[in-house]
Formats: C-alpha cells, sequence, structure tokens
C-alpha cells in the first residue's frame, strides 16, 4: 500500500473539518470504550491475564526461530505449505503463484491487515484475478474504494448513507427504489450479495490472529462469520500470517483469547473462534483441499533485539486506537498506512522507514491511555519516545523543531539562566494579562492560543515558591 | 541463502544467538509444547454441575442464542417442530450424519423431513451434535469430520445444536484436554476445523451497531438435554 505518512499534519487538518469523518469518530466512545471497560471489570483475572499474555509473547519472541520451525513442521505434517517471505513483494508472488496452480478467477477474503500491508487486492487485479473482500466493513471499504480506518472495525469513518450510496452504485441489478435506510436493511443486501461469491470463489484467503506450534494450527476470530465461510467453501485456503503470530500451544493462546475479545469489542468472547489445522481429511464431507500458510517477514525480524521488540506482542485488538484522543480526533486514514492509532504510531516507522513515517510517533500527548489498556502491555509511549529520539538523531525534525529543542536544553542545563528567564516570562504573561486570569493571544504562538486560553501564571516561578516555603517553615521551627 | 534461511539468520541475529537452540534447552522447549501447561484459569466456571449448567445457559444466552432444556433425547423431536412453527420455518431441516442423532426417535414427528449431509446453499435449518460446551463464555466446541461437515454450522439461516448437560465443562482448557483424550493415542493431529462458537453470527460495522446475521447463522438454537450420554463420543 502507498503510504501518505508524510503528509500527516496535512491529513489531520483536513480530518478535522471532515464532518461526516467527525460524526463517525463521536461513536467510538460510546461504544468500544464504555464495553472494554465493563468486560474487564467483569473478569476479576483479567490484569493478571494480561501480566500472562505478555509473558507468553516474551517467551516465544525470545525463541522465535524454534517455535517457527515446529510450527512448519507440524503444517507439513498435516499435508500442509508455508511459503516463507521476507517482503510484500515475496507474499504477493507466492499468493499469485498458488492462485495460478488451480486456475483462479475469484478470491474471497476474510479481513486480513497483513493484506491490505502487501496491498494483495490490487496485485490480484491486475492479474485479472478478482478479490472479494467479506467482511462487511471491508465490503464497504473496497466498493469506495478505500483503505481501513480501523484494525478492527475497518469501515468505522463510513455513515450508513454512505454504505447505502456505494450499495446502490454497486448493485445495479437491484430495484433502485428500495429502502436502504437503516443497518438491518444494508446488512440483509450485502449477506444476500455475498452468498454467490463465497460459492463461486476458488481460493480463500484469510489472516491469522494466532499460529499454533504444538498443533500447526491457524486461528481466526470473527463476529460475522464470513472468515469462515472464506476457509471452508473454496478449494484452496491461504492463510496470510507474519512471523510473530505464533504462540506455542492451545493453552497459551486460551489465555491470549481471554483478553483478546475483551479488548477489542468489549465481547466475553468472539462469536467464532476457529482453529484450522491442514485441508479436508479423507472422510470429510466439505474443506478445502488445500492449505497454505504464506509467512511473511516484511521488516519485522529486524526488531527482534531492539527497543522495538515488544511491539510484536500486539494482538491487533484497537484498544490502543479507540483510547487514544489523537485517533479520535483525526481517524485512522490520516495516519497514512496500513496501522492507524498508537500501535501504527510505533509500528509504521519499523516497517516502512523512520524517514517516512516520522510524524506518527510525534502524533501523540503522551497520555499514557494507550499503555493502560493494552492487553499485551506494551510500552507504547515509551516507544513512541525512542523513534523521536532516532529522528532527532538522523536530522530528519525540521529546522525550527530542532533549534527550539536545542535552546531549551541549552537552558535548563543551566538552572540559574533558566530560573532568571520564567522568572522574566511569569512577569511578562501577568502584565500581558492586565490583571485577568487568562490570555487570549500569545506571541509566537497563535496557533495554540486560536483554540484555547492560556491561564496567566499566579505571582512567581515554582522554585520562588518552594523556596519562600522552605524559609517559612524553617522560620517557624525557629520560633 | 534460501529466504526461510535468511529470516531465520535475521531472527537469530536479534536474539544473539548464531545457531539453533541447544540440545538441553530445545528439549526443554519441546516438552512445553509436548506436556501443555495451563496458564490462569479464572475462577468463574469453578462451580458444581448444576451451576456450571447454568452458567453455561445464562452466559449462552447473554449471547443471544437460545437455550431449549428437555429432559431426554426422546423429547429433541418435538423441540425441534415447535421451534420451528414458532418461527415460522419449513418443516426441512438438514442434520449432521452423527451417529448420536441418528438414535433420537425422529419418527415421533412424521411432518418433520430430515436430509443427512452437508450444507446445501438453499439449506435453511441445520441441526448439529456439539463436541463439548464451555461454561465460561456459554461456547459450543464444535469439531469437523465426517460425522460433522462444517457448512452445516455456517450456511444456514438457523443453526440448531444438540448438547448433553454432561458434556458441559467450566473453560477453554477442559474442552482441549477433553479433545485429546478423545482422540487418545491414534490420531495425533486436530481435526480440520475445532470451532468455538457463542452465540449468533453478528456485526457492528454499520455505525457501531449490532445486526445480528451477518454472514453466519441469525439464529443458534440449543438443545440442552439434561440425560446421560458418553462424553466425547464424536470423535473416536
Amino acid at each position: 500500500m502507498q503510504s501518505t505518512a508524510r503528509r500527516f499534519k496535512q491529513n489531520a487538518h483536513e480530518a478535522m473539518a471532515d464532518a461526516p469523518l467527525q460524526k463517525a469518530l463521536g461513536n467510538i466512545k460510546h461504544g468500544f470504550i464504555q464495553k472494554r471497560r465493563k468486560a474487564a471489570a467483569r473478569l476479576p483475572e483479567f490484569e493478571a491475564l494480561r501480566d500472562q499474555a505478555r509473558e507468553i509473547k516474551n517467551h516465544t519472541l525470545a525463541h522465535l526461530d524454534f517455535y517457527l520451525e515446529r510450527f512448519e513442521q507440524k503444517v507439513v505434517d498435516n499435508g500442509g505449505t508455508v511459503h516463507w517471505c521476507r517482503t510484500a513483494e515475496d507474499a504477493r508472488r507466492a499468493i499469485l503463484s498458488v492462485c495460478r496452480l488451480v486456475g483462479a478467477k475469484t478470491v474471497t477474503k476474510g479481513k486480513t491487515m497483513i493484506g491490505e500491508e502487501i496491498g494483495i487486492n490490487d496485485f490480484l487485479a491486475e492479474h485479472g484475478i478478482t478479490p472479494v473482500e467479506t467482511d462487511l466493513g471491508e465490503y464497504i471499504i473496497q466498493l469506495r474504494n478505500e483503505t481501513p480506518s480501523h484494525i478492527i472495525a475497518p469501515a468505522i469513518h463510513v455513515n450508513k448513507e454512505q454504505v447505502a450510496e456505494a450499495f446502490r452504485k454497486e448493485h445495479t441489478h437491484l430495484e433502485p427504489g428500495r429502502l436502504l435506510d437503516d443497518p438491518p436493511q444494508l446488512l440483509a443486501e450485502a449477506r444476500q450479495e455475498m452468498r454467490d461469491k463465497f460459492l463461486a470463489a476458488d481460493v480463500g484467503i484469510t489472516g491469522a490472529n494466532f499460529l499454533i506450534a504444538e498443533t500447526g494450527s491457524s486461528v481466526i476470530v470473527t463476529n460475522e462469520g464470513n472468515g469462515d465461510l472464506t476457509q471452508t467453501l473454496p478449494r484452496v485456503h491461504i492463510v496470510l500470517a507474519s512471523l510473530e503470530k505464533v504462540v506455542p500451544t492451545l493453552e497459551d493462546a486460551s489465555t491470549i483469547l481471554r483478553v483478546l475479545a475483551r479488548s477489542a469489542t468489549g465481547q466475553e468472547f468472539s462469536v467464532y473462534t476457529t482453529f484450522s489445522t491442514g485441508a479436508r481429511r479423507a472422510d470429510d464431507l466439505d474443506g478445502p483441499e488445500q492449505y497454505h500458510v504464506v509467512l511473511l517477514d516484511n521488516g519485522r525480524s529486524d526488531m527482534i533485539g531492539t527497543e522495538f521488540q515488544e511491539m510484536l506482542r500486539c494482538i491487533r485488538c484497537g484498544a490502543c486506537l479507540n483510547h487514544c484522543p489523537v485517533y479520535g480526533a483525526v481517524g485512522g486514514h490520516a495516519y497514512g498506512w496500513v496501522y492507524s492509532g498508537p500501535m501504527g504510531a510505533v509500528l509504521t516507522p519499523s516497517l516502512i522507514g523512520i524517514g517516512e513515517a516520522g510524524h506518527l510517533p510525534n502524533a501523540s500527548s503522551f497520555c499514557g491511555r494507550c499503555e493502560e489498556v493494552c492487553p499485551m502491555r506494551i510500552p507504547l509511549p515509551k516507544m513512541m519516545r525512542h523513534w523521536r529520539e532516532r529522528e532527532f538523531e538522523r536530522q530528519i525534525r525540521p529546522t525550527v523543531a530542532r533549534t527550539g529543542l536545542r535552546l531549551w536544553a541549552f537552558m535548563v542545563r543551566r538552572p540559574w539562566l533558566y530560573r532568571r528567564l520564567t522568572g522574566f516570562a511569569v512577569h511578562m504573561l501577568a502584565s500581558w494579562a492586565h490583571g485577568g486570569a487568562r490570555l487570549q493571544r500569545l506571541p509566537m504562538a497563535k496557533g495554540w492560543t486560536a483554540y484555547r486560553e492560556f491561564p496567566v501564571p499566579e505571582g512567581s516561578t515554582f522554585v520562588d515558591q518552594w523556596r519562600a516555603h522552605q524559609r517559612q517553615i524553617l522560620e517557624e521551627e525557629l520560633a | 541463502m534460501t529466504t526461510r534461511g535468511e529470516i531465520f539468520a535475521r531472527i537469530r541475529a536479534g536474539i544473539g544467538r548464531d545457531d539453533a537452540l541447544d540440545d538441553e534447552k530445545a528439549r526443554e522447549l519441546i516438552d512445553r509444547l509436548e506436556s501443555p501447561k495451563r496458564n490462569l484459569v479464572p475462577a468463574r466456571s469453578d462451580l458444581d454441575r448444576t451451576r456450571l449448567v447454568d452458567l453455561f445457559v445464562s452466559m449462552a444466552e447473554e449471547a443471544a442464542a437460545t437455550v431449549q432444556r428437555v429432559s431426554h433425547a426422546g423429547a429433541i423431536p418435538r423441540a425441534v417442530v415447535s421451534y420451528l412453527a414458532r418461527h415460522n420455518l419449513p418443516m426441512r431441516v438438514t442434520m449432521a450424519p452423527d451417529s448420536s442423532l441418528d438414535r433420537i426417535p425422529w419418527k415421533l414427528e412424521p411432518m418433520l423431513a430430515l436430509r443427512q449431509g452437508k450444507a446445501d446453499p438453499a439449506d435453511e435449518v441445520s441441526l448439529t451434535a456439539a463436541f463439548a460446551g464451555i461454561a465460561e463464555s456459554g461456547t459450543l466446541m464444535v469439531i469437523s469430520g465426517a460425522h460433522h461437515p462444517s457448512t452445516l454450522n455456517l450456511l444456514p439461516d438457523s443453526h440448531m445444536v444438540v448438547l448433553h448437560e454432561n458434556q458441559i465443562v467450566g473453560a477453554y482448557e477442559d474442552g482441549w484436554d477433553l479433545l485429546r483424550r478423545a482422540q487418545g493415542d491414534g490420531e495425533k493431529r486436530l481435526p480440520r476445523t475445532v470451532l468455538f462458537v457463542t452465540g449468533p453470527s453478528r456485526s457492528a460495522d454499520i455505525e457501531q451497531t449490532i445486526q445480528m446475521g451477518a454472514h453466519g447463522p441469525r439464529r443458534l438454537h440449543i438443545l440442552l438435554v439434561a440425560d446421560y450420554v458418553g462424553q466425547g463420543r464424536q470423535a473416536s
């Protein structure tokens, strides 16, 4: 997928002026956030499970080569094939060659973020194979020719009127005057349209929430059932997954599953959690004849052993997006690539480079909510800081920002100077305010004061007040 | 170097190890895989049998499944027919070719047309047997096989599932243990699919509003039977 992360600032400005988008983003607060809070509060062991989930992934990443080898061995034992892919191009080629071998014309797809990462839909279409997204949200954005704006709710930026418009445009064989005002009518139409496509597809591509080293299974988690139809009806099932999805055992996956649905949608458990192991068995009446796992690296092996390794614990629940004030203000598209919100701000620079995605780790107020709610306890703010350091070291930042930081560093290393200047600033601000409590305008900070008022400092600096306070205590003791 | 080799070299360079694990460490990890240990299991489902069954029912209903409790298998045909009538559904059901379902006295309801096999796209109602019920979240554990085509769980609009009370266990881990025991020493691999179903299909992709019946069944009806049937029989 082509990145526009470089123009994050412009994207963000446009997003904030986009009224339908702002209306759609308002739904997050009453949906995801409250539901997650209730689900977490209902399970007394939730915090302890988060600790264990973190340890399971840490253990796996520390022995990732071993677990990947075991996983591969088990897939092969079960009659499946593993395709190792270093780059997005490798993965696209691997998928295309499987599709060509079976003469595929159409491919159904369950939701896969890796599919977005490698831009598989456009690639298949260019090679004469029609990709059909089956997740309702993915289907909507495919019709609108967009990318997902949220990792678990890809069409969260779209309003129902826009869905109706997209359906009318695409489903031209249906009665033009039909009612499409409500979500149930929209869902019924999508379900009907999708049925034939499920049945006609030659290949089904799904992602994987987990790969199990113990059994060689891939696991998908859905609420719609589209992923299961995708991996059951066609002749070939291709699992598209990145290296870090592997966990050791069924028990380990079960533990992480307990925190996944609760963190994502606030459900006790998602509707369908499916462990798939190989292709159709000799006496099975249905299921695919071939089972392929396309295992993608695409920059992940380079994260191991670095300060960004912990990001590989991510299970793509979306909780950090839902709780992020920046994501809530600008939505996912502003981030300019596949992943958005805090997890995107950390992962995207790893995968496409800090030169391209340098704005993203800066788009944070460091409020820390993302780390608070992350089921895998990924220290997202800390890692965004690491990216800021790297960005500074590599001198990618604009001169104004660099000079400002230098000046600030010069001052804080000379406390007497810092105190003098802040004391002076306090005095100046108070005199500008003419006795008022707030300032509507500040020199050189118009961008800031355009949206908020600046409280006028009261009297003196913190250090002065502290000293006065200490002196008072001393005097009282002496008295 | 092959792509695979290159990926492993990079991973090992990151870990700070030149080659594969030494034998001792490898043995330890192989043991971890071959004798899987449980992590923390929530205490929620640590209950006596009666309360465990009640927990299963209340959690399944919370997930929008419907549960009908029947005293013995002989009551199932009547329950099926009245469910179909209540929802204005045709008296035609596609049933899994499962011996435990064959034993149900279907002759008691001569109006009911049963067909055995995988799902046909036109099928409106399916009837299958579950491998286990997980009380923790009101989840059905369903395995594929010759006796249970997986399309029956997914294609028809209404899915009915027969579950016996003594198939209800507490946690997912209990379900895995049951499956491993049922497979015994013979089949070492899992069935092609092990599906955990918690309520009927739904989507919240349009304006965060939950709608039932996205691609899978709109209705999930569990017929919970009180009498005894040996556990884990499907996998034998």
